[in-house]
Parts: C-alpha cells; structure tokens; sequence
C-alpha cells in the first residue's frame, strides 16, 4: 500500500482531532481541566511529530512521484476521491507543521490561562488542517483544509489575541476568504473541463492558453493574499500584533507557507504557460516586496510588526524564487519556505518572552536586555543572524541560490533581491541594538528572569534546526531534488511544445 | 593537522561561549588561549609543510548545496597562500589573546570576549582555507558577525553599539556585490569551486555579460565586496568608528587579519583578474586614492586609534594598487609584515591606553617615555617598520608595491606610483607626530593620571616584544620567497601571473633611483615632523590656522560621515517613515477599510428591510429556496 505499512498521512491528519476530541471531553474543576487538556494536546502533538518521523526516514529521495499515497472512494460520481500524498515538494511542510504545533503549545503552556481547553483544541484542529492540506491530492480535498485552516485561526487571534484583536481577526478572514472564492471557482471551472479533481490527474491534462491565463488569476487571488504579496499583505502585520505568541508562529511558520506551496504545486505545473507569462509581473510584485517592506521594516515601533513585515520581505524571495522556474531558484524558494518557517517561528516566540514578562511589544519599552537576560540575549542573536541570512545558519541557503537563480533570469531582479540583504541588516540589528544592547534606562527591566528550563526547550529543536539548516543543507535540500527537477523539466517541455504549437 | 588548525579555534569558541558563565573566566582564557595554542602549532606547522615544501592539498568535509548543477562543498584548500594566511592568523591571534588576559583584566565579561576572539579567529581561517566562493563568504560573513560583536562588545555604550551597526550595515553594501560576483561566476563558470574556475581559465575568455567581459564584470563586483570589508574608499567610513572595540580587538580584526580579506580575495581570484585589464586598472586606481585620501585624515587626527585606523585604511590602499598593477605576491607580502607592525602598533597604542588610565585623545598625553620605556621602544620599531624604514619588515615590501607601481604600464600605474609615494612622506610624518605628541613634551594629563601611568604586566608585554621581533625581521627573511629570488617556487601556482604579465620580473629592473626614493621620502617625513612637533612645536597651530578649511575638512574626514548620512541614511529613514504610513496605512490599508466602512453603510440601509415581520421572511426565504432548486436541477444538467 505505501512505504510505511498502514495508512500514515490519514493517522497524521486525523490522530489531532481524535486528541481535540478527547479534550473537549474532560470535565471537572477549571484548573485540572486545563492542566489536562494542556497535557493531552502536547502528547497528542508529540505523537504525530514521532509518527511524522517516519516520512524524513522512509521517504525516496530518488522518487520524483507521490509517495504514501492513499486513496479512497468518496464522491465518486464527481470524480472526487479522497487522495492524499506526498512528494518531495510537500513532505517537509508536514514535518514542518508537526513539529511546531508541540513547540506552539509548549510556548502556550504559561501565557495561555483563560479557555485554556478551547484553546488546545483549536491548536490541534490547526494541525489537522495544515497537515491534511499539505498532503492533499484532490483538489477538493485541498480546498476543504485550505480553507479550514482560517477557522481555527480566526478563533486564536479573536479569542485569544490583544486589545485590537478583532478587528484583526476579521480582516485576516475576510482578505483571505475573498481571494479563495475566486480560487473556488477556478476549481470548479476545472472539474467542469476535466471531469476530475486529482490533482496529478490534472497535471496531465493540458489547458488551453487563454483559459490558462484566468484560472491562474483566480488562482493568484487566492495564494497572493496567503503569501502575502504586495500589496495584499496589509493583513499579515495585523493578524500578527494581535494574535498569540503560539498563533504568530503558526501563522509565519506554516500559514505564510501555503500560498507559496499553492504556486508550486498547482500554478506551474497546471498552467504553465500562463506563470511564464505573468512571472515578469511577479518579478516586480517579488523586489517591490522585498525592498518596501524592508523599508517599512526600518521603521516600525513595535517588534512583532517588524518581524512580520521582514516575512513579507522573506515571502518575496520565495515568490521570486519559484518564477524562476530553475532547479536552483525552486529548491532555494523551497528552502527559504523551511528555514524562514523556523527562524521567523523562532522569532515571534523571542518576542513572546520578553510579551510574558513585560506585557509590552513597544520596541521602546525595553533597552539592555542583554545585561539582564544573556542566555536570551545570545538565541536572540543567532535567530536575528538567521534572519539576515548569515552564511552558517538557517536563512543563507535559499537567498544564495534564488539570487544565483535570479542572476540568471535578469541580473536586475538579482540586484533587487540582494538589496534585501543591505535592509534586512539594518532593520534586525536596529530592533536588536533597540531591545538588547544599550543601557538599562528602565528600572522594571531589572527584576526580569532569564530563560526558564521550559523555555529552553521550546527553543532547543529550533536552535538545532537553524544550525543544522545553515551547516548542512543538503541533508534538506536533498528531498526537493527529484520533483523539483521533474517539476522544471515538465515546465520547460510544455513550453516548448506550446512553442511548437504556436509555430 | 589541516582540520585542527582551522577547529581548534572554534572549540575554544563554544566552550568559552556556551560555558564561560560556569567554568569561570580563568577557565575560559585557559581553554582557549590552549586552542589558540594548538591551532598555531598546526598553522605554523603547516606554513613550513605546505608553502616551504610545496605540498598543496584540498580536504574535503561535507557536502554543502548540491542543486542542479551548482554544487559546493565544505571543504579546506590549502595552497602556498592559504598557508601563509593561516599561519599568519594563528600566529598572531595567540599572540593577541595572551595580550588580552591583561589587556582585559578588568573587565567583567572576560569569557565572552574570548570566546568572541575565538570565534573571530575561526571564521577568518575558514575564509582563507575556503575551496569555493560560497564558503568563502561564510568565512566572510563570519568575520563580519565576530566584528560586530566585538565592536559592540562595550554594548552599553551607544556609540559602541552605533559603530558596530555600521561596520556590519556598510560591510553587507560590499557584500551585495560580492553576491552577485559569485552568481555571475557561477553562470560563467559552472562552478564556484576555484580548481574548476581556474582551470577552465581559458575556455571561458571570450565569455561576455551585457555586452562587456564577464571576467571584467566579475572583477569588478568581487572588487566592490573587497572595498566593504577591505575599507577602501567610499565604504571605508566604518573602520575609524570601529575602533570603539577593545584594543586587542581593534590589532587582531580593524589591523592585521580581517581588513586584509580584500586583498587576499583578490590574489585568490588572480587568474580571472590577470584577463580583465579594466578591473585591474580600477582597482588600481581606488587602491591609490585611498592610500593617499587615508593619510591625508591620518595627519590631523587626535585619538590615537584613530590615527592608527586610517594608516591601516592607507596601507591597504597600497595593496590594492599592488593588486591592480599585477603584483599579488607585493600585495600578499606586505599583508604579511602589515600584520606584524600594525598589530604591534595597535598592542602599543593599548598599552599607552593601558598605563594613561584609558584615555585616547594625544593631546592629553605627552611626557611619557621615560614612564613606559618599554611600549614606547616597541612603538619606535612598529613606526620604523610602518614607515619603511631600511632593514625593518616595511621597508622590502613597501617599497616593493612603489617600485611595482613604477614598473607597472599606463597611466593608472604612473598614478599609483605618485599617491604611494605622497603616502609614504605622511605616512612618516604622521607616525612621527604620533610618537613625539604622545610621548614627548610637557605631560597634559591631570596629576592623577599621570601618578598611575605605569608600564604593563609581563603578560602584555610578551606578545609586544614577539611582534617587535616580527617587525624587524619578517622583511628580511621572508623576502627571497615571496617576492624575490624563489618567488615562482614558493608560490607554486598559488597565484597566477598571466603569461603578458611581467612584472615580478620588471620590477627588479627598475632605474636605480626608484628603490631609493621611498626612503628618502620616508626620511623626510619624519625630519618634518620633528620639526613641526618637536623644535618649533608652534607651526601646527599656525597652519592649522592660516589653511583653516583644509584642516576642517581633513579632521571632519573629508565629510564622508555627513555626506552619507544626507543621502542615504536620512532619506531611506524619511522613505521608510513615509512609505509605512502613507503609502501602507493610508492607501494599501485604506482600500479594503473603505471598503469596509463602504459595505456598513451599505447594510445600514439595508436593515430597513428588515421588518421583523414574520410574512415578509418567510416570503424571501421560499423564493430563495425556488431559485436555488432551479440552479440546482438546471444547472447542475447543463
């Protein structure tokens, strides 16, 4: 049936919802209610992160094909079947998914104590979307996690975020939701032409020229505004400030992800002559991220804002990467997806430490943390390091090779991307040099605690993942190889053959 | 051995870090002055081995990226001019963390500042031991990172945090164009890994870019990267306020190892430079400018770390030019004897720092010789040396770049050749002026200060004297292997002359007059400054006075901190501002919130159709319900 033995990837998906479940079945005082809930979610998380384990060590790198598939009669007179899988492309966003949900509701374990049982299901409802959409192979599948992914999300940031929160949370639905309609019925526009919603299926089946071109802008709708691109991105800053430290690294570390995924795996392999026609305009989309946002990085007040608008600066690299349509530029898109998943993940919860304490997110409020708290000092140094794309760490890998890939394209696309490079200095040791460095002009500050043992550990496997990622890449690198050669390939002769055609 | 050399370092560097708060600071400085220790057995060892027995050899560690084509490697090169970088940085990074137990006996966080040392030593050897492009820039970044750190070491104070945000921010300008010269390389070669670059040399000359030869276009960007961390000028404004860092800092990193990258990037790629004429002719010319822009500020400047600063800004510029006019050897031998004398210049300007009760500004100093007999004999030999004074290090490899850039063809050489030699009369006169205004004459300290001034502990003293041998004698010995006699056995192939560049053979041609004129400028540089400092100490004052906007602008540094900061760093901060809170808050934002605010007033009009009247809804309702079914039926049939 699949390498594993027994039906993994629907384990994977649906054992979270079994836990949330269980949760919602605990009674009793407010207090034992929690601490349980707060108990089974974190094992339930840790389960799937074991089970997940299985795909890093039984996955075939060789394999440019879907692997762990499983399919199941569902709607069948539609033509839709319950079709998961994954491949090179997708395996890492699921390992990715499991392995900080744990870490988010470690980081929850304090700072979350009201509706602390609502909230652990809501988590574990989060992880079943994510993973189930990463492994979908049916477009409606997809469609239903894609967009289950809002609901628990919405309820994090409205229920459990800050004063403006929502505000925040509707404007993170509704831009999202609108763009997915559209998405809807390109889907349908699909089905209605091919009979089908499986996705390799679909791969097969060709779409004439003009036609592509709308499908991709209904499609465009949707995964820009996920990504985020400019200049849909007005959402990200906001969800981010409101929502949760837990519901931030979730939303930079695997939300953000989805759209840039939607690209790679239906945009460029369902229409391509349609995504080399528009890639000059995601060209611009792509620099103009990264150097505005960038620039308006530089002047933010307040540091989640800040990290959150230097994601929109990262996506932008993605984006570029992947309309290169080059080995180099695609693996470096897809690296840069994982790594910027750690590192901005790890980000927000260096934030959220100095949040628990303080109770404020004002750059302003604080000055000297360094002398106060130097273990935190130090793993904010190397994610901020990370974050710059320091060679040796997580983030230097996928900017080397989408601004080699770029160069390629058009060395001015190159030029721009690398400007993120000059920005992306200044913006993070300017929020370093403002929180850590400097005199402690704050008396408060003063009775701050370092790092407890709790906290260590949620921050141990995303230290060991930027070293790992910066030092040695290949290791990750290796799983895109086959697909995203066969991905390139697939591109490079549908063009040709719609040269030929045009001729 | 190879790999020891070059971990050694960086075990001392996580124990230190990670530990340093447990183990204690003694333990911090024991482990990793013992790795420093180790590391320069291995480094020296090797020196001998590889350069001195012509054994070149490539060790292969991990794989690094291996997509597509473009495939790296984490490996460790070591030819003739990775061993003499690392033996050199080994050598003197032990010699400057033995320095530091006393250098920094007061400071609260000795463990961190090891580790920092340790860890800086570690990413400079891989940047030389690099194999490709790519772990080169690691090596790069990484000294860069260790850099920052230690400039903003004293992070409590602004100015030291303000400097090393701007020694990174400026490096990363440099470091944009190196990432393109390495995408470009990459395109151009297929490669990044240098055995493949320089051996298909030839098949790829005819290689263009837009128009223009690629070797040009590479030349040029990898030249731009080196102008970051090298401080030439235009991006040379950091170097100066880096100098905020500890002392030994300000030896190892802004002196002797890190600022040299530059020059060493631009001898490991001298078989792509050797065919592209225009990026050596700029080279050239940036190199000459800044040798003698450098000296000009080096003359009236009052801290004496500054003063140092800018003479490292100058003599890097001589070896820029060295590079430009084909004479990578001359540039890679006063890098070489560089280390020594300024490493030791900056050791001694610590020790006066040390003794006067950390005070910086000469002018409050004066008087003092007698007091700290020691520094300031080892501050002569270092000055000696610098100003390439007969039989000390300087003089055999200065005046071997001048002679190159006489020999050197076009004008950009004959350029070169007058900037090096107006540079060396200033570089004389100001280590003169240096010397006699911290030293001699009245002393301008108050009477407590000068109550301490004291001569450092032997612990300080060592190293010192180590460097003042280095100073005397690495010219004289070394100088029939690099640039001499058994040049091309030494180097074995390290560095390539093409086969139309002469000039390490030209340059022991040159009319008999040239070799000699270096030293007669020297001299007269320093006869000045007695002089003007010395015997008629009123002169100064005087010219200072008479040229008043020429003094303003050499001690405002010829304005490039102000010019910087009006086109660049208060238009980006006015842009940043602008965009964020015009062009995001107000029109991005502002459409879906007008939209919005759009849609609640739609509604409000809307609800008076709610009439709470049970008929009319249930009348909408069966309505919609009709129209839904007839979808459903007919359209679904299609």
């Amino acid at each position: 049936m699949n390498a594993a033995g027994f039906p993994l990837l629907t384990l994977l998906t649906f054992l979270p919802l079994v836990g949330a479940a269980f949760i919602l079945t605990l009674r009793g005082e407010d207090k034992v209610v929690a601490e349980n809930a707060r108990w089974t979610a974190l094992w339930t998380s840790l389960i799937v992160f074991a089970l997940s384990l299985i795909l890093w060590f039984k996955f075939d790198k060789a394999d440019a094909g879907f692997q762990f598939v499983e399919q199941l009669d569902w709607l069948s007179e539609f033509g839709i079947t319950y079709h998961v899988g994954v491949d090179g492309i997708s395996v890492l966003f699921i390992l990715l998914s499991t392995l900080l949900t744990p870490i988010c509701i470690l980081a929850s374990w304090d700072a979350i104590q009201m509706r602390v049982r609502e909230y652990m299901v809501a988590f574990l409802v989060l992880e079943t979307m994510m993973v189930g959409m990463f492994a979908a192979l049916d477009f409606i599948v997809f469609y239903v996690f894609f967009e289950g992914v809002l609901i628990p999300m919405f309820l994090i940031i409205g229920v459990w975020g800050h004063s403006r929160r929502v505000y925040a949370s509707f404007k993170f639905f509704l831009y999202t939701l609108l763009g997915s309609v559209l998405m809807l019925l390109a889907i349908l526009l699909l089905w209605y032409r091919a009979g089908t919603t499986d996705i390799p299926t679909l791969f097969e089946h060709a779409i004439p020229a003009s036609l592509q071109t709308w499908i991709f802008l209904a499609f465009f709708a949707s995964f820009a505004v996920k990504v985020p691109m400019w200049p849909f991105h007005t959402w990200l800053p906001d969800a981010h400030v409101e929502a949760p430290t837990a519901g931030s690294v979730i939303l930079a570390g695997v939300l953000l992800k989805m759209g840039a995924y939607g690209f790679l795996r239906f945009s460029i392999p369902m229409l391509p002559q349609a995504s080399a026609d528009f890639a000059p305009f995601i060209y611009v989309l792509s620099i103009v991220a990264v150097v505005y946002t960038s620039l308006v990085a530089l002047a933010q007040e307040n540091m989640k804002k800040l990290i959150a608008y230097s994601s929109v600066a990262h996506m932008g690299i993605v984006t570029l990467g992947i309309f290169t349509f080059t080995v180099q530029g695609l693996s470096g898109a897809l690296f840069q997806m994982l790594s910027h998943g750690i590192v901005s993940g790890a980000l927000f919860l260096c934030v959220g430490i100095l949040y628990d304490r303080v109770h404020s997110l004002e750059i302003a409020r604080y000055g000297g943390v360094a002398k106060i708290m130097p273990a935190y000092a130090l793993i904010f140094m190397l994610f901020t390091m990370a974050s710059v794309a320091l060679p040796g760490l997580a983030g230097f890998p996928g900017e080397l090779l989408v601004i080699v890939a770029a160069w390629k394209v058009n060395p001015t696309v190159a030029l721009g991307a690398a400007l993120g490079m000059i920005l992306g200095a200044a913006y993070m040791l300017y929020l370093y040099r403002r929180v850590a460095f400097g005199k402690v002009t704050k008396q408060d500050l003063f009775s701050l605690m370092d790092m407890s043992p709790r906290e260590h550990l949620v921050f141990a496997p995303l230290v060991v993942l930027a070293l790992w990622m910066g030092v040695y890449p290949h290791s990750f690198l290796s799983f895109f190889e086959a697909s995203v050669t066969a991905l390139v390939q697939r591109h490079e002769a549908a063009l040709g053959a719609a040269r030929l055609a045009g001729m | 051995m190879f790999v020891g050399a070059v971990f050694f370092p960086l075990l001392g560097a996580i124990i230190a870090g990670l530990f340093g708060r447990w183990i204690g600071d003694k333990a911090a400085q024991f482990v990793t002055i013992t790795c420093m220790v180790l590391a320069a057995i291995c480094g020296v060892t090797l020196f001998f081995q590889v350069a001195l027995g012509h054994s070149p050899q490539t060790v292969e560690l991990l794989t690094f990226v291996d997509v597509g084509t473009f495939e790296v490697s984490w490996a460790l090169r070591y030819d003739t001019l990775s061993a003499v970088m690392v033996g050199m940085v080994t050598f003197i990074s032990t010699l400057i963390h033995i320095y530091s137990v006393g250098y920094m006996s007061h400071d609260p966080s000795k463990a961190r500042f090891f580790a920092y040392l340790s860890l800086f030593t570690f990413m400079m050897l891989m940047l030389v031991t690099a194999d490709n492009l790519v772990q080169l820039f690691f090596g790069w970044e990484g000294v860069g990172l260790a850099s920052y750190l230690l400039i903003g070491f004293w992070y409590e104070k602004d100015s030291a945090c303000n400097a090393a945000m701007k020694a990174f921010i400026v490096n990363r300008v440099g470091d944009l164009f190196f990432m393109l010269g390495l995408a470009l390389t990459f395109w151009t070669f297929g490669s990044v890994e240098f055995s493949t670059i320089f051996g298909s040399i030839e098949q790829h000359r005819e290689a263009t870019f837009a128009g223009y030869p690629a070797y040009e276009v590479i030349g040029v960007l990898l030249f731009l990267g080196a102008c970051g961390k090298s401080a030439q000028l235009g991006l040379h404004t950091w170097l100066p306020d880096a100098m905020e860092g500890p002392t030994p800092v300000s030896a190892l990193i802004h002196a002797a190892t890190m600022v040299t990258a530059g020059v060493f990037l631009m001898a490991r790629m001298s078989p792509v430079l050797e065919y592209a004429p225009v990026a050596l002719a700029i080279i050239t010319v940036v190199g000459a400018s800044t040798a003698l822009f450098a000296a000009t500020i080096g003359c009236v400047q009052n801290d004496i770390k500054r003063v140092i600063a800018y003479s490292t800004c100058s003599q890097l510029g001589y070896m820029f030019f060295a590079v430009g006019v084909g004479a990578y050897q001359g540039a890679i031998f006063h890098l070489f004897t560089h280390a020594f004398f300024k490493a030791l210049l900056f050791l001694g300007a610590g020790s006066v720092i040390h003794a006067m009760s950390d005070e910086q500004d000469i002018r409050r100093m004066g008087g003092i010789w007698k007091k700290i007999p020691m520094t300031y004999a080892l501050f002569w030999i270092g000055s000696l040396a610098l100003a390439g004074v007969p039989l000390f290090a300087g003089y055999y490899s200065k005046d071997f770049m001048i002679e190159a850039a006489f020999a050197g063809h076009g004008w950009t050489a004959k350029y070169a050749w007058f900037c090096g030699m107006a540079a060396a009369l200033l570089t004389a006169f100001y280590s003169w002026r240096l010397i006699i205004v911290t030293f001699h004459g009245e002393p301008r300290a108050d009477h407590h200060t000068m109550e301490h001034v004291h001569e450092s502990p032997p612990v300080m003293l060592l190293p010192l004297v180590v460097l003042g041998l280095g100073a005397v004698f690495a010219g004289a010995v070394f100088y029939p292997y690099f640039v001499g006699h058994d040049w091309a056995e030494f180097w074995n192939g390290a560095i390539v002359n093409a086969p139309h560049n002469h000039i390490m053979h030209d340059v022991h041609e040159v009319p008999s007059w040239v070799p000699l004129a270096p030293t007669a400028v020297g001299l007269t540089g320093i006869l000045l400054a007695y002089i003007m400092y010395m015997f008629v100490p009123s002169i100064p004052g005087k010219l200072a006075s008479t040229f008043h906007a020429i003094y303003l602008f050499l001690l405002n540094k010829w304005y490039f901190d102000e010019l910087y900061d009006a086109i660049f760093v208060r238009p980006t901060r006015a842009l940043a501002r602008m965009l964020w809170q015009k062009v995001d808050a107000g029109v991005i934002d502002g459409v879906p919130n007008g939209a919005a605010t759009l849609a609640v007033e739609a509604s409000q009009g809307a609800v008076r159709i709610q009439t709470g009247r049970v008929a009319n809804y249930a009348f909408v309702m069966i309505a919609g319900l009709a129209v839904f079914v007839t979808l459903l039926v007919f359209g679904a049939a299609r």
